[in-house]
C-alpha cells in the first residue's frame, strides 16, 4: 500500500535523474483541456504523455494545460513548442497518437505532418 | 461527460483560470442519506453576485474564442438527470465554491471514472497551484493533499513524471480500499 513515505524514495529516485539530465532547453507540450478537450478525450492524452516522458526519462519537457481556444473541431489538440523552432498543433490525437507524438517529435524532432492542423 | 471525473477536471480547469492557488475537491458518498455530493472549492478571482447567477447559462462565460462555456451547465445537466443540481457560491476576490448533489443510486448516476488520472494530469500540469483531493464514503475517507507531499519532495519538483506517477497509484490504490468499504466505481 502506497504512503507517504514511498515519496522519500520517489525523492532520491527523481534527483539521480534530475542531475544525469543534459542542460537542454526546456520543450514544452500543451494540451488544450476546455470542456470540448475534455469531452473529446484529453485527459487520456496528457496522462499518456507523461507516460512516456516517464517512460523514456525525458526530464526536460514539461506539460502544461490551456483552455479553449476555439478549435474545438479538432480537438484534443496538442501544441508542441521547442525552442529556436516554429510551434506545431496537432489535431485529433488520442493516447496512441500522443505517444508517437513523444517518439517522434518531442524525442527525435520530425514533426508528424499528417496530425498538424493546416489552415488556421 | 460519461465519467463524473471528468467533470471534475473540468470544473477543476476554471479555478485554476481563475488563477487559484489553492483547489480543494471532496467527493462525499452518503450511504444513509444517499447522496453523492462534489464540492469544487478554489481561492482564485470569484466573481460578483450578478455574475454568479447567471453563470449557469451556457451562454455566458468568460471565454472569448467562442460565445458559449459549457462546463457548468453540463455538470447542472448531468446532476439534475440524477434528481440533483449543482450550486456556485462565489465572493470576489476570493474564490468561488461549486457544489453538486444528487441522489446516489439513480440510475442515470454516471460512473467516478479514472479519478486517479483527473488528479495526476491536474496536479502535473497547474504548474504552482495546489490540490487537496478527498473522497468520504461515510465514515471511510482518504486525502491527498500536494502542500504534503511537496515537504517530502524537497527541491524535486511536483511534475517530475516520477512523482505523478506515484501520485496516480496512491489515488488508486486508496480508489480501490474506497470502493471495498463501499464507494461507487
Amino acid at each position: 500500500m502506497k504512503s507517504m513515505a514511498d515519496l522519500e524514495r520517489v525523492r532520491k529516485e527523481a534527483q539521480k535523474k534530475i542531475e544525469l539530465r543534459q542542460s537542454d532547453e526546456r520543450k514544452q507540450v500543451i494540451v488544450y483541456m476546455g470542456t470540448c478537450g475534455i469531452a473529446a478525450g484529453a485527459r487520456e492524452v496528457v496522462a499518456s504523455i507523461i507516460e512516456e516522458l516517464e517512460k523514456y526519462e525525458l526530464s526536460n519537457v514539461e506539460v502544461t494545460q490551456r483552455g479553449c481556444i476555439g478549435l474545438c473541431e479538432y480537438e484534443p489538440l496538442v501544441e508542441v513548442r521547442i525552442p529556436k523552432e516554429k510551434a506545431v498543433m496537432y489535431g485529433h490525437i488520442d493516447d496512441q497518437k500522443a505517444k508517437r507524438i513523444v517518439l517522434k517529435h518531442i524525442m527525435d524532432g520530425i514533426v508528424l505532418d499528417e496530425w498538424v492542423v493546416k489552415g488556421i | 461527460m460519461r465519467e463524473l471525473s471528468l467533470h471534475i477536471l473540468d470544473i477543476a480547469e476554471n479555478s485554476l483560470r481563475a488563477n487559484a492557488n489553492l483547489i480543494q475537491i471532496t467527493i462525499n458518498e452518503d450511504t444513509k442519506n444517499n447522496t453523492y455530493q462534489i464540492i469544487i472549492e478554489d481561492n482564485g478571482i470569484g466573481m460578483t453576485k450578478e455574475r454568479s447567477e447567471k453563470v449557469m447559462d451556457p451562454f455566458v462565460t468568460e471565454r472569448t474564442t467562442r460565445k458559449v462555456g459549457l462546463g457548468l451547465p453540463l455538470f447542472a445537466s448531468t446532476a439534475k438527470r440524477c434528481a440533483g443540481d449543482v450550486v456556485l457560491h462565489s465572493i470576489l476576490q476570493k474564490g468561488t465554491k461549486v457544489i453538486a448533489k444528487m441522489e446516489r443510486d439513480h440510475i442515470d448516476l454516471p460512473p467516478l471514472g479514472k479519478i486517479s488520472d483527473t488528479i495526476s494530469s491536474l496536479i502535473h500540469s497547474s504548474a504552482g497551484c495546489d490540490i487537496v483531493y478527498t473522497h468520504k464514503v461515510d465514515e471511510f475517507s482518504f486525502t491527498l493533499d500536494t502542500r504534503e507531499v511537496k515537504k517530502q519532495l524537497g527541491d524535486v519538483p511536483l511534475n517530475d513524471p516520477l512523482v505523478t506517477k506515484w501520485i496516480s497509484d496512491y489515488i488508486r490504490e486508496n480508489e480501490n480500499y474506497l470502493r471495498k468499504k463501499g464507494a461507487l466505481s
